[in-house]
């Protein structure tokens, strides 16, 4: 495309200019080309993932000095073994298990709608609108939207005056509380890779299914859920794993209750034992494998 | 092609291993910061800043409330600006003393020891402190801001943990802590306790009247049988506790919200709450209390200014806002001449100061004395707290 003007100067500057000597170097050796191109994203990857993720296996098998809190780097496997076979761990992650699958299944349920109205129903300028819309509440900080569900939640807050009429109560704070302010937080997250499973769905399929004779529901079950899968196991996984790690929303509304994050933090912040810390992070970390794993069976890490 | 593939992925991956690998060994296994265990002999030139750690309401430059103002005096008379960051708990500012970012530290006697073993904080000459004179005789040289006879900082203020309790709640009031323990249960779910492993003080002091067979003597020496039974009490409460708090705006909302109606609290709480249905007891048991000490670094870029803002923060004027600020008593009699509220905190009553049992760091060698004996220390009750919230 630009060729007019480099062939008009070719006779003077194709050999002097260091540009473009480089420039003609780096197109005879592709492997230099690439090294080039990779090596800045690739030392960020080898500095904050791998790295990160090393230095948090090795501490674990650190221990602690309990008095002055000096990190003592003589080898144990002593937080690893009080992590696995410590009760206390055991009830922590099953309770944190639990509240990330209902955090997920919730943010599914009230996915899936949304995103098929946004997808396959709404005109092309409400589906700006509604795209818009789901994003808006990521505008926000993290903080203050809890704290709103905070005094939402509290005592003669909104839901409590809604549920009042009907015989209700508020859940107060908990882990329902807990549940439903995760749930909020990470919608978006899952609305948005339904939402593109859906685009991907062609409607001539929807049509044809109809035409063949198939009620709403069976097009749904039939057509529609087995493409959309893969979009839900990916939306899955940001509500799952972001619920794994999260210890601001319960020690704000989950009431006297603690999950594997605030473990973590009790032990960094309080307790000053960043290597038992290190060993229960393992624990969030083995179960995200696992769910990867699993994940990528379906394929559905394509759709992420 | 395939092979080209799998040779350029194996190569990748050993490039990202070989950085890695050079990143840890060069993070290596350093043990941390060594203190200089040196005592300042004389002061030099001011440095012109100083950063400062503190509970919240210590360092107040006018950004939170305008008429609350004692940083702005001390920044024009001696040019050093000030930098401050608030804490929440004790172990929250021990770890950040470890960053290594702050010259000053106000900190409890449940963070102090901890500090002078890790070596975090440097003995101080209070010879160069010209207000030390007035402070009161008993916060001086105590077991939470000396070592060996050598004093590692300057007395700030002290209070009490006390009671609170809503009163629609409790109309005729409240005298025993027995209200958040064995009669917690009339209020479940509306009870809060600080969430800090230095709560189980708390309920050592009320085994200390209530089960007088158990033999402790200090809250903060147990040995297991006493943590065990501490721990019991604390795992009954526990499913009464509506929340713990340590984030004491927290604390103030659920008193004032009614979602918490008893439970521990500070003085500075209880003057926030809005709503004026609450009231704060010292209940007979006694009770647990804190003592300040402002620190200096071992690692401190400006100690003039560090030593200029201990001898400022402890001049009475300077003292009797932070503390009046606070809520809690100040360090000197000579304080209570700029403030209307001395009596109500018992300012320079050695007996009643006598009768908190001033927060410590547990340790394995037993603070009562007790010598056949090893007391549990404070990982230990660390785990005991994690367990007692399950």
């Amino acid at each position: 495309m630009t060729s007019t003007p480099t062939t008009a100067r070719a006779g003077d500057s194709l050999t002097e200019s260091p540009a473009r000597k480089v420039s003609v170097f780096l197109s005879q050796h592709a492997r230099v080309r690439l090294g080039l191109l990779l090596s800045a994203p690739l030392f960020w990857l080898g500095l904050v993932y791998i790295a990160a993720l090393a230095a948090l296996l090795i501490t674990a098998f650190w221990t602690v000095d309990s008095f002055t809190g000096q990190v003592q780097t003589t080898w144990t496997l002593d937080n690893i073994i009080t992590v696995l076979t410590g009760s206390l761990y055991q009830t922590v992650t099953l309770r944190t298990v639990g509240v990330a699958l209902l955090v997920t299944i919730v943010d599914i349920l009230v996915a899936l709608p949304i995103a098929f109205f946004m997808a396959k129903v709404a005109s092309p300028r409400l589906q700006r609108i509604l795209v818009i819309a789901v994003l808006m509440p990521l505008w926000a900080s993290y903080l203050v939207k809890v704290y709103a569900w905070r005094s939402v939640l509290s005592q003669g807050g909104i839901a409590e005056w809604i549920a009042q009429p009907f015989g209700g109560s508020s859940p107060g704070y908990g882990l329902p509380a807990t549940i439903i302010t995760l749930a909020y937080l990470w919608l978006p997250y899952v609305i948005l890779p339904i939402y593109a499973g859906l685009e991907r769905v062609p409607n001539s399929l929807l049509e044809a299914s109809s035409d063949l004779g198939a009620k709403t529901w069976r097009t749904l079950g039939s057509v529609v859920l087995p493409m959309l899968w893969p979009a839900i196991i990916a939306g899955s996984i940001f509500s799952f794993s972001l619920s794994l790690g999260d210890y601001i929303t319960v020690n704000i509304v989950g009431g006297a209750n603690q999950l594997l994050g605030n473990l973590v933090y009790t032990n960094v912040g309080a307790a000053n034992n960043l290597p038992l810390a290190a060993a229960i992070a393992l624990i969030p970390i083995a179960i995200m494998v696992v769910y990867l794993t699993a994940a990528r069976r379906t394929g559905a890490l394509n759709n992420l | 092609m395939r092979t080209t593939a799998t040779h350029r992925r194996t190569m990748l991956a050993g490039l990202a291993l070989a950085s890695s690998v050079a990143l840890l060994s060069a993070c290596g296994t350093s043990s941390g910061s060594e203190g200089s265990g040196e005592e300042a002999t004389s002061l030099g030139e001011m440095e012109g800043s100083v950063s400062i750690l503190a509970w919240p309401g210590y360092v107040e430059d006018g950004s939170n409330d305008p008429t609350v103002d004692w940083v702005t005096p001390f920044e024009e008379e001696t040019g050093c600006q000030v930098t401050s960051k608030s804490y929440g708990t004790s172990d929250e500012a021990f770890s950040l003393m470890k960053t290594g970012d702050y010259d000053v530290v106000a900190a409890s006697g449940d963070a102090s020891l901890r500090l002078v073993a890790a070596g975090d904080v440097a003995p101080v000459n209070t010879d160069l402190l010209k207000n030390y004179d007035g402070i009161f005789d008993f916060l001086k040289m105590q077991s939470w801001n000396s070592v060996d006879g050598v004093s590692y900082g300057i007395p700030h203020g002290y209070g009490a943990n006390l009671l609170m309790y809503n009163t629609d709640v409790f109309p005729d009031g409240l005298t025993s802590w027995s209200a958040v323990f064995d009669d917690a249960s009339a209020n479940a779910g509306k009870v809060t306790a600080y969430d800090s492993p230095i709560y189980i003080a708390d309920a050592a002091v009320y085994l200390m009247a209530t089960q007088p067979d158990l033999g402790i003597t200090n809250p903060y020496a147990l040995d297991e049988t006493q943590l065990a039974a501490a721990v019991d009490l604390l795992k009954a409460q526990r499913a009464n506790i509506g929340e713990y708090w340590s984030d004491y705006l927290k604390a103030i909302q659920a008193f004032e919200t009614g979602d918490s109606v008893v439970g521990t609290t500070w003085q500075v709480i209880q003057n926030y709450v809005t709503t004026g249905n609450t009231a704060v007891v010292l209940p007979d048991e006694g009770t647990t209390g804190w003592s300040d000490t402002w620190m200096i670094s071992s690692t401190a870029k400006s100690p003039n200014c560090a030593y200029a803002w201990l001898d400022y923060i402890a001049s009475p004027e300077a003292n009797a806002q932070a503390t009046a600020y606070f809520g809690e008593a100040p360090s000197s009699l000579a304080a209570c001449d700029f403030r209307d509220d001395c009596e109500a905190f018992h300012a320079g009553d050695a007996d009643y100061a006598s009768k908190i049992w001033y927060w410590s760091t547990p340790i394995a060698k037993c603070l009562d004395g007790r010598t056949d004996v090893q007391c549990t220390d404070y990982s230990q009750w660390t785990t005991a707290w994690s367990e007692i919230k399950g």
